[in-house]
């Protein structure tokens, strides 16, 4: 089977546990104010390539991902090529892979739940606790991805929250508890993680000459961050 | 034979002949424990260094050089005892009479002492002049006997950083003898092999090597002086810990009086002094803050030790480094670890003193090492960036476990191997002359066989390839034939007596070629085949550019279709040298390591095929070329690690420079991925690498404000700098080089 590829990084560290190979995937339904790469937006972008070839490269990382480490594969979003990305993931698996995915959880339907049959931990990007806010920045309803949560926990798969901390829109003490409820309503939750808003995208955004709605925005101060992370 | 001062430890065939491994082997306590047991530096400690930081600071406001001794020439005994801090030192010596103050060393040869001499304002001596006038230096000797051809290959610089005018260094003596055995032993052993030669015809070999253990003997009693003038008898075997540092300590200072080779290490001796420590701490006559104190003071007198040289010089060795290279850890043949508590003291001093390019502190890396030194190494690299690692899993197996590291990635067995040094060949350039055939663009220089510059619209892989092995045939030869010249002369004129006393009588040889440009060539050759590569003429004929259309494999994104070039290059290079014999049976070796050098060799370098500018910097050792890694930070490993070790015995060198963030999010987790790295780069046998964990942004505040930098440290090819120490050149290209970064 082939999927379409925005590229492959060799040493992701911070996506999902230990070292990972990570491979985004091309194309995303949302619209995420935040989103720090508009270049995998486009489904007819990127490259077509096979999952063997995936996995062909991933085996060649095999020696540096210890007890830990493994496949990562985000986005773009990956769950819209969930038959692709759930035969690397079974390839991953033959190789003793350890496979991780990172998504944002917007849908739900049988070639999902295949795919999650397969993944050893997700990494669930929820953006904001907020529906409204959901609505205006994100382009789907939170329901869908609490729902796409429920399931997890209902499976067993372990799960780490990420969040990106977006000063004025998320960067409140009260949303953050809100996202501890959430987490500790799902046993499968064992880490939240909170990432800056960063603005480094904005020359990715100046290449493809599209505004980067959430270029007035500042980026967090590490203070604030600081402060955030310690309610969890 | 036993000694009193040998009480506590274990017996073995080292009390009966000079064997400093299986003493170790016998006594070493491994450690598998954290670094939770390690004392910080304590006042004096922290006094002395204060003093040496003020030291520091006036010898970079007095432009990189503090103080020369004009009016004597360098030796063991030569300088009254010199001293930081006399009644607050615990380990003593110093090379002339005043840290800081360089010495004069003509031996190897005059010019570059007296050039030396003026670059920072000194006058050489009219009586060091007089003292060499009817004296033949190793320079004087070299140039007597170089062929035109050899010197036209120096001049047009396909060949450069030869060690035909200063010592060759990279031979490290068996320090640890002296302590362990005491002089007189080792004195009575040289004289016994020395007897022993009767029994053997007497030929060139046997006459040279009869006068050589003359020397040896003569200086090991030099040595013996030398100690005694700063109050030690090291006639006998050393009694405590501290004496067994003093003793070695002594040693290596002996020897670094006596030569100024490039690089002067030190070997292996952490878990040689830890047999001592751990007997002084049972006997309840040492503690552990004492224990660090020794260690510090120690590597204190390491980090004053300086070497006179000329401003050229420092254009390819830049920072001013004596590669003073410890190698620490490793595994035992048996399976048990070579990790003693005093692996982690080594480290440890770069806390207690602050970070520093020297001593060269080299890991021994074994995936079989115990995880708590793992991390601790990891962590003291992710905040001090000092520190190398090399690949033991893969060096074990054809050196033993007592080897050590000479300059940055030479591995030779303790007291038993020997290296020619060879500096290196530009590969790149050398494909330049073949294209051209027999012509250099940037010198002008006709060279090599004479053939028709390669005509055609297009470079043809094939055609090229047939091209430019005809040239590393021709340069391999004259390459080995220089060598030959250059080491003959050294052994006759400049002679290492100090450091081959501390050797085994017979010795092992090999001879370190290497070469420059790798991914350069890698590159090129890949746009010759996958893209369209159109030569450019200038107005005399000659292919001065290149026209590359379309894209093609780049080496450092693990694409076998380039890096595979690269690899069959050191082999072919590698199979070329060893066709020509080597002096004194030299076991011929090559090394893809550049120093700072690939600064230099790039400015002498035209624009090449894979699209290098005329005169830019080449990546450093091994290194895939700046930003042309499109795959992230393994994928980069993955390719250097596919240059074999079997055909660069004497080292694949990679620089890697990472920033905090891509190493993970917490400390913790840096410290672990890290860890990972390391093991998964080494799995895949490859050879060495320097690891940076610092952001660009931090260089160029350095770059902008020197001064607010004064200890920043960074590894480069093979060896570590005082960022500052660099010139603005070097620095420019530091900054410029690859940083993998979060995504």
């Amino acid at each position: 089977m082939t999927g379409r590829i925005h590229s492959i990084q060799s040493l992701a560290a911070s996506d999902g546990p230990g070292l990972r190979f990570a491979v985004f995937m091309q194309g995303c339904p949302l619209r995420c104010g935040c989103c720090h790469n508009p270049d995998t937006w486009d489904f007819g972008g990127g490259k077509e390539c096979t999952a063997e070839d995936i996995v062909k490269k991933a085996i060649r990382y095999k020696d540096y991902f210890g007890s830990k480490g493994g496949i990562t594969v985000s986005g773009g979003e990956p769950l819209i090529q969930a038959d692709f990305v759930r035969e690397v993931f079974e390839l991953c698996h033959g190789e003793g892979i350890n496979t991780c995915l990172d998504t944002s959880g917007c849908t739900m339907n049988e070639k999902v739940k295949a795919l999650l049959s397969v993944t050893d931990r997700v990494l669930l990007d929820i953006k904001y606790t907020d529906s409204e806010l959901y609505r205006n920045h994100v382009g789907c309803e939170i329901d869908t991805v609490l729902e796409f949560l429920d399931y997890l926990n209902i499976k067993k798969i372990p799960v780490t929250i990420r969040q990106v901390i977006i000063p004025t829109l998320n960067d409140s003490e009260d949303n953050i508890n809100k996202l501890k409820e959430i987490a500790d309503r799902h046993e499968c939750v064992d880490k939240i993680e909170l990432l800056p808003f960063r603005k480094l995208c904005q020359i990715k955004y100046d290449n493809m000459g599209i505004d980067f709605s959430f270029k007035d925005i500042p980026e967090p101060s590490k203070e604030t961050m600081k402060k955030l992370e310690e309610i969890i | 034979m036993e000694h009193k001062n040998w009480t506590g430890f274990k017996a073995g065939v080292w009390q009966d002949e000079i064997n400093v491994r299986d003493f170790i082997q016998q006594n070493y306590k491994a450690y598998a424990g954290s670094d939770e047991f390690l004392a910080g530096a304590t006042e004096r400690t922290k006094n002395l260094m204060k003093k040496l930081e003020a030291l520091f600071a006036l010898e970079r406001q007095f432009g990189g050089v503090l103080d020369i001794d004009t009016a004597t020439v360098s030796s063991l005994t030569s300088y009254s005892p010199g001293y930081i801090d006399k009644d607050n030192e615990i380990i003593v010596g110093m090379q002339t009479n005043r840290p800081l103050k360089r010495g004069v060393n003509p031996f190897g040869g005059m010019r570059m002492v007296r050039q030396a001499c003026e670059a920072y304002g000194y006058k050489l001596s009219r009586k060091v002049e007089e003292e060499f006038r009817f004296r033949t230096t190793h320079n004087d000797g070299v140039f007597r006997a170089y062929t035109d051809e050899m010197r036209q290959a120096r001049k047009c610089h396909v060949i450069t950083g030869l060690p035909d005018a200063y010592g060759r260094g990279r031979i490290i003596g068996d320090y640890r003898r002296v302590a362990l055995y005491g002089i007189d032993k080792l004195i009575e052993e040289k004289k016994k092999d020395k007897n022993a030669l009767t029994n053997h015809a007497f030929n060139t070999e046997q006459i040279r090597l009869d006068e050589e253990l003359f020397q040896q003997i003569t200086f090991l009693g030099y040595l013996k002086e030398m100690a005694a003038m700063y109050g030690f008898d090291i006639s006998q075997p050393a009694s405590n810990a501290r004496e067994a540092i003093q003793w070695t300590y002594f040693a290596y200072l002996g020897a670094i009086k006596e030569q100024n080779g490039a690089a002067m290490s030190l070997g292996r001796v952490s878990t040689f002094f830890d047999i001592y420590i751990e007997r002084d701490i049972e006997n309840g006559i040492l503690t552990e803050e004492d224990a660090q104190e020794l260690i510090d003071d120690f590597v204190m007198k390491l980090r004053i030790a300086r070497h006179l040289r000329t401003p050229e010089y420092n254009e390819l060795f830049g920072g001013d480094p004596m590669w003073i290279t410890e190698a620490v850890g490793g595994m035992g043949e048996d399976g048990r670890t070579l990790v003693t508590k005093s692996s982690f003291r080594m480290l440890n001093t770069l806390y207690t003193l602050g970070s520093s390019p020297e001593p060269n502190l080299t890991v021994l890396w074994s995936t079989a090492l115990p995880e708590n030194f793992k991390k601790f190494c990891a962590k003291v690299s992710k905040d001090t960036d000092s520190i190398q690692y090399e690949n033991d899993d893969l060096m074990r197996p054809i050196y033993g476990d007592d080897y050590a590291i000479a300059c940055c990635v030479s591995a030779m067995k303790v007291g038993k191997q020997m290296q020619f040094f060879g500096a290196r060949c530009n590969l790149a350039k050398l494909l330049l002359i073949a294209i051209n055939g027999g012509y250099d663009t940037t010198s002008g220089i006709h060279i090599g066989p004479q053939m028709p510059v390669l005509s055609g619209e297009k470079l043809d892989y094939d055609e090229v390839m047939e091209r430019f092995d005809v040239y590393i045939k021709w340069l391999s030869n004259l390459y080995v034939n220089t060598m030959n010249i250059i080491h003959y002369m050294h052994d006759k004129y400049a002679y290492e007596k100090t450091q081959m006393a501390l050797h085994d009588t017979q010795v092992e040889r090999f001879m370190a070629f290497g070469i420059a440009g790798l991914s350069v060539v890698a590159d090129s050759l890949s746009a010759i085949k996958f893209a369209n590569v159109k030569p450019v003429k200038d107005s005399k004929g000659f292919i001065s550019e290149f026209k590359t259309e379309g894209d093609f494999p780049k080496y450092g994104n693990d694409d076998d279709r380039v890096d595979l070039i690269a690899k069959d290059m050191a082999h072919r290079m590698i199979t070329e040298l060893r066709k020509t014999p080597t002096y004194r049976h030299a076991v011929h070796t090559l090394s893809v390591l550049t120093i700072t050098s690939n600064v230099m060799y790039g400015k002498n370098t035209g624009a090449t095929p894979d699209g290098r500018k005329a005169s830019a910097p080449f990546a450093p050792g091994a290194n895939p070329m700046h930003n042309r890694e499109e795959n992230g930070a393994l994928a980069s490993l993955n390719s250097v690690a596919k240059i074999s070790y079997d055909d660069c015995r004497d080292g694949v060198s990679n620089t890697f420079s990472i920033t905090p963030e891509a190493l993970g999010r917490t400390d913790d987790e840096r410290v672990d991925n890290l860890v990972s790295i390391l093991d998964g780069y080494f799995a895949k046998k490859a050879h060495h690498i320097n690891v940076n964990v610092l952001n660009r942004e931090t260089l160029m505040k350095a770059y902008e404000n020197p001064e607010d930098y004064p200890n920043l440290t960074i590894r480069v090819s093979g060896y570590a700098v005082n960022f500052n120490k660099l010139s603005r050149e070097q620095q420019r290209e530091v900054i410029s080089r690859t940083f993998h970064e979060a995504i």
